[in-house]
C-alpha cells in the first residue's frame, strides 16, 4: 500500500540535510585533518593541506587497524548535529565534542592506544562516506538493519534500546500507534522508528532529518505523535512542555559500530575491546553516566552564559564560507568566460556543446548537482574530498550562470567596435580580447557581483555534502543548545557582514554604468 | 591603386551592387554620391573586406580578393594585410571607449604592425598634431565632442600607415558645426597625396577636394565624372533627381542656380 511520506524541512534556516566534519578543537578546518593527519591548521598551512589532500584524494585503503596504530589516531564518522546524548558540542565549551558516544570513542581509542578524532558527517550519509573512505568507522546511533549489513560489518552493540512514542498531554484517546491511524505522526529519516511506522498502514508519516523538529511540531499540533528511539525521546522528547509518553513502546533496536566490509580484523579487535568494556564496566558507566541505562537521571543542561561564546564557531566557520564562495566564484568567473566565447565566436560543434552545459546547469538544482558530484562520481573513481566537491559544485553551477552574464555583456557592445577593430587590421581573437571583451567585462561587473552574493548564500548547500561552514556550524550549535534565535541572528549577522559591502558595491557601479560612465 | 571590376553582390532578394567596374590612381580623391541604399557604403566595405561579395574582382595595391577569397584558407592572413593598407573612418567614429586617446591610435600598431609603444606613441602625438588634437592624449573618447572623437578616428587609422583611406559618411553623424574641422583635415589629407574614397552628401567640399565624382543608383555606377562637369551637367535624370532633392532637404549645392535651371 502505498504511503503518503513527506520530507519536512525543518526550523532551523536551511536546513538540508547535512554534513560536515568538526571535532574539539579547530572545529571546521578539521576534516582536512583526515586528509592529511593533525596538527592545528593555520592559514598558510590550511593553503598547504589544500593542495596536499588533492594528491591523496584517491586513496586506496589497505588494511584499516594496521592504518589506524600507525597514523596513531582513531578516525570515526559521526554527525555532531545529531545533538544529545550521542556526540554534540558542549554548550560550555563549543569547542569540545561531548557524548556517550563520543566517551566509548575515548575508550576503545586508549585501549588501543592511539588518539581518537570524530569526522564530522551528515548522519543519513555515514555510510556512503565509510565506503569512500573517510574514516575507519561509524559510530554514531548507527541501528543494525538488514538492509545495511548488506554494505557494512557491525560490531556487537554498543547499546539497545527501544522505541518511545510520544503525544501531547491532552490527547487522552492514545495509548499506542495503532490509535494513530489516519493522523501525523513524524519520526527520523532512514531510522528503525520509520520501518515500525510502515507497519501501520495508515499513519500518515512525517520524516525528519533532526531531533528537534519533530517534538517541536508535536507540541506545535502540527504533529499527533512522534517515535523515535529512546535516548532522544529522553533527551529532547521530555524537554518540550506539554509532552508525555504514550503507553508502550515499540521494536527493539541496537546501536552498534559500522565497519568496511573488508576490515574483519579491525572488527574482530573492536569486538573483543567492546566485550571487555562490558566485562569491566566501562561500558556500563558510561551509558548511567548518560541516563541511557538504569535509573540514574543525569540530565544534561544545555544552557551557557553567553551566546558570544559560540562566536569564535561560527567565526570559524564563516571563514569556510568566504574560501568556498570565492574560490568558486573565481573560477566561475573564469570558466563562464570560457563557457561564454566558445559560446559566441566558436564554431558550431563547440557553441551547441557550450549550450547544452548552460542549460543542463542552469536547469537542474544546485542541490542535485552537488550530491551527484560527491556521492556519484567516486563510482568513476572521482572522490573528491567535501571541500573540494563543494567548490566544484559551485563553480560548475555558477559558470553556467556567469557564462549567461557575459553574453549578455558581450551583446551590448555596438557592433560598431569589432568592425572598427577589423578594419584596423587586428585579428578576431585580438579583438575580443583587446576590445570587446575589456568593454563587457565592465558591463557585466554589477551582475557578477550581484551573482557573488547569491554563490554567498548558496555555498551553504554545501553542508548537504559535509561542510561545515556557517550554516552548518549554525545548525550543529543550535540543536545541542536549544538557543535557535540567539544563534541565528548572530548567524544572520555574519551573512550580512559578508555580503552587504558586496551589494554596497555592486550599487555603486550600477549607478556608474547608469549615469553613462562606463569606463 | 585599386582597380574594381565587375563586383556584384546581393543581401538576399535585393541585388546592392551590381557590376560595379572602376579604377583609382595613386593619390587621387573619389566622392562617392548617390540615395541612400544606393551601396555606396557596402561599396567601401568590399574594399576592405569587412564585407564578402559574389562576384566579380578587388584589386588594392598588390592583394587581389575574389568571392572565394572569403571561403579559403589564409583567408584571415590576406584580409588582415588588404585591412593593413586601407584605412577606415566610420560615420560612427567607433572609438573605443575604454581607452585614452593615445592608447586608441597605439593599439593597433603594437599589436598588428609590431612597433614599439614608445615609436608608436611618438608616432600618434604626432598624427594628433596633425589633426590638432594635441593635449586630448589622455582624455577618453566620451568627454570629446563628435568633431573630436572623428579626427581621433583619422588618426587611429593614419597610424597604421595605410596607402588607402575609406571615409564611409564621416560627418553625418556630427552637429553641423562641427562638420568643418573634420572636413578641413580630410581636404589636408587629399592635398597630401593620399589616396581617398569618401562617400558623403556635402557638395561643397566633393566639388572643392574630389578630383572625381562616381555616382550610384540601385548599386551601378551611373555617372562618373570630374565635379565641375557632375555638378554643372548631370548626365542622368537619376543625378538631376539626386541633387535636386538634396538642395530641397536643405542641402549645400555649390550651383544650385545652375541645377535649378538644367
Amino acid at each position: 500500500m502505498p504511503r503518503q511520506q513527506r520530507l519536512c524541512s525543518g526550523w532551523l534556516i536551511g536546513r538540508w540535510v547535512s554534513k560536515s566534519r568538526s571535532t574539539s578543537d579547530q572545529i571546521s578546518f578539521a576534516f582536512l585533518k583526515s586528509w592529511s593527519i593533525v596538527k592545528p591548521v593555520t592559514a598558510p598551512r590550511f593553503i598547504f593541506l589544500i593542495l596536499v589532500s588533492f594528491s591523496t584524494v584517491i586513496s586506496a585503503w589497505g588494511d584499516t587497524l594496521d592504518e589506524i596504530r600507525t597514523r596513531g589516531v582513531l578516525l570515526w564518522g559521526g554527525d555532531a548535529e545529531g545533538g544529545a546524548p550521542y556526540t554534540f558540542p558542549d554548550p560550555q565549551n563549543p569547542n569540545r565534542l561531548i557524548g556517550f558516544e563520543v566517551e566509548i570513542a575515548e575508550e576503545l581509542a586508549s585501549r588501543l592506544g592511539v588518539q581518537q578524532k570524530m569526522v564530522q558527517t551528515p548522519w543519513s550519509t555515514l555510510p556512503q562516506a565509510l565506503l569512500r573512505g573517510d574514516f575507519d568507522i561509524i559510530l554514531n546511533g548507527l541501528e543494525v538493519t538488514p538492509e545495511r549489513q548488506q554494505r557494512v560489518l557491525f560490531t556487537r552493540p554498543y547499546y539497545q534500546f527501544q522505541e518511545a512514542l510520544m503525544i501531547r498531554k491532552e490527547s487522552q484517546d492514545i495509548d499506542g500507534l495503532e490509535d494513530l491511524v489516519g493522523r501525523r505522526v513524524g519520526t527520523l529519516s532512514g531510522a528503525l522508528a520509520q520501518q515500525i511506522l510502515e507497519q501501520f498502514p495508515g499513519i500518515d508519516t512525517v520524516l525528519y532529518d533532526d531531533n528537534v523538529s519533530p517534538y517541536r511540531d508535536l507540541a506545535l499540533g502540527r504533529l499527533d505523535g512522534v517515535l523515535m528511539d529512546f535516548p532522544i525521546a529522553h533527551y529532547y522528547g521530555e524537554k518540550v512542555p506539554g509532552l508525555k509518553y504514550a503507553g508502550e513502546t515499540y521494536g527493539e533496536g541496537q546501536y552498534a559500530i559500522a565497519v568496511r566490509p573488508d576490515d574483519h580484523r579491525l572488527l574482530d579487535t573492536l569486538n573483543a575491546l567492546l566485550m571487555e568494556m562490558e566485562g569491566d564496566g566501562s561500558l556500563s558507566r558510561i551509558l548511567r553516566r548518560w541516563g541511557l541505562e538504569g535509573d540514574s537521571d543525569v540530565q544534561f543542561q544545555g544552557e551557557t552564559s553567553s551566546v558570544l561564546t559560540y562566536l569564535p564557531l561560527l567565526g570559524q566557520a564563516a571563514l569556510m564560507t568566504i574560501f568556498l564562495s570565492v574560490v568558486s566564484m573565481l573560477l566561475a568567473v573564469a570558466l563562464g568566460l570560457l563557457l561564454c566565447l566558445g559560446r559566441v565566436y566558436g564554431p558550431r560543434p563547440i557553441s551547441l556543446l557550450f549550450l547544452a552545459y548552460i542549460e543542463l546547469f542552469r536547469g537542474t538544482p544546485l542541490l542535485l548537482q552537488l550530491l551527484v558530484i560527491y556521492f556519484g562520481l567516486p563510482s568513476l573513481g572521482l572522490a573528491f574530498p567535501a571541500w573540494l566537491a563543494g567548490i566544484v559544485g559551485l563553480t560548475l553551477n555558477y559558470a553556467a550562470y556567469e557564462a549567461e552574464i557575459f553574453r549578455g555583456a558581450l551583446s551590448s557592445v555596438p557592433g560598431g567596435q569589432m568592425e572598427a577593430a577589423l578594419a584596423l587590421g587586428l585579428s578576431r581573437r585580438m579583438s575580443i580580447r583587446h576590445v570587446i571583451l575589456p568593454q563587457a567585462l565592465r558591463v557585466s561587473i554589477p551582475a557578477s557581483t550581484n551573482d557573488f552574493i547569491a554563490l554567498f548564500k548558496d555555498s551553504s548547500l554545501c553542508s548537504v555534502i559535509g561542510v561545515v561552514e556557517l550554516t552548518k556550524q549554525f545548525n550543529i550549535l543550535a540543536i545541542s543548545t536549544w538557543r535557535v534565535m540567539e544563534l541565528g541572528l548572530l548567524t544572520g549577522l555574519l551573512y550580512l557582514m559578508m555580503s552587504y559591502p558586496l551589494s554596497v558595491a555592486a550599487r555603486r557601479w550600477e549607478r556608474r554604468l547608469a549615469r553613462g560612465r562606463r569606463y | 591603386m585599386i582597380k574594381v571590376e565587375n563586383l556584384s553582390k546581393a543581401f538576399g532578394p535585393v541585388q546592392v551592387l551590381q557590376k560595379v567596374t572602376f579604377r583609382v590612381k595613386p593619390g587621387e580623391t573619389i566622392v562617392l554620391l548617390g540615395p541612400s541604399g544606393s551601396g555606396k557604403s557596402t561599396l567601401l566595405r568590399c574594399l576592405n573586406g569587412l564585407e564578402s561579395f559574389d562576384s566579380g574582382k578587388i584589386r588594392v595595391a598588390d592583394l587581389e580578393l575574389e568571392p572565394a577569397s572569403f571561403h579559403q584558407k589564409g583567408r584571415d592572413a590576406l584580409l588582415r594585410s588588404l585591412r593593413v593598407r586601407v584605412g577606415m573612418v566610420f560615420q560612427s567614429f567607433n572609438l573605443f571607449p575604454h581607452l585614452d586617446v593615445l592608447s586608441n591610435i597605439t593599439l593597433a600598431p603594437i599589436r598588428v604592425l609590431g612597433e614599439s609603444s614608445q615609436r608608436a606613441e611618438e608616432k600618434a602625438l604626432a598624427l594628433l598634431e596633425r589633426v590638432n588634437l594635441r593635449g586630448k592624449e589622455r582624455a577618453y573618447p566620451e568627454s570629446l565632442s563628435g568633431g573630436e572623437q572623428q579626427r581621433v578616428a583619422i588618426a587611429r587609422a593614419l597610424a597604421m600607415n595605410p596607402e588607402v583611406m575609406l571615409f564611409d559618411e564621416p560627418t553625418s553623424a556630427l552637429d553641423p558645426e562641427l562638420v568643418g574641422e573634420v572636413l578641413s583635415v580630410i581636404s589636408d589629407l587629399a592635398e597630401e597625396g593620399y589616396t581617398l574614397l569618401i562617400v558623403t552628401h556635402q557638395m561643397h567640399f566633393a566639388r572643392r577636394t574630389a578630383n572625381r565624382v562616381l555616382f550610384l543608383d540601385s548599386g551601378r555606377i551611373l555617372e562618373e565624372a570630374v565635379p565641375a562637369e557632375f555638378f554643372s551637367r548631370p548626365a542622368t535624370q537619376r543625378a538631376r533627381d539626386f541633387l535636386k532633392d538634396l538642395i530641397n532637404a536643405g542641402g549645400s549645392h555649390p550651383d544650385s542656380s545652375e541645377i535649378a535651371r538644367a
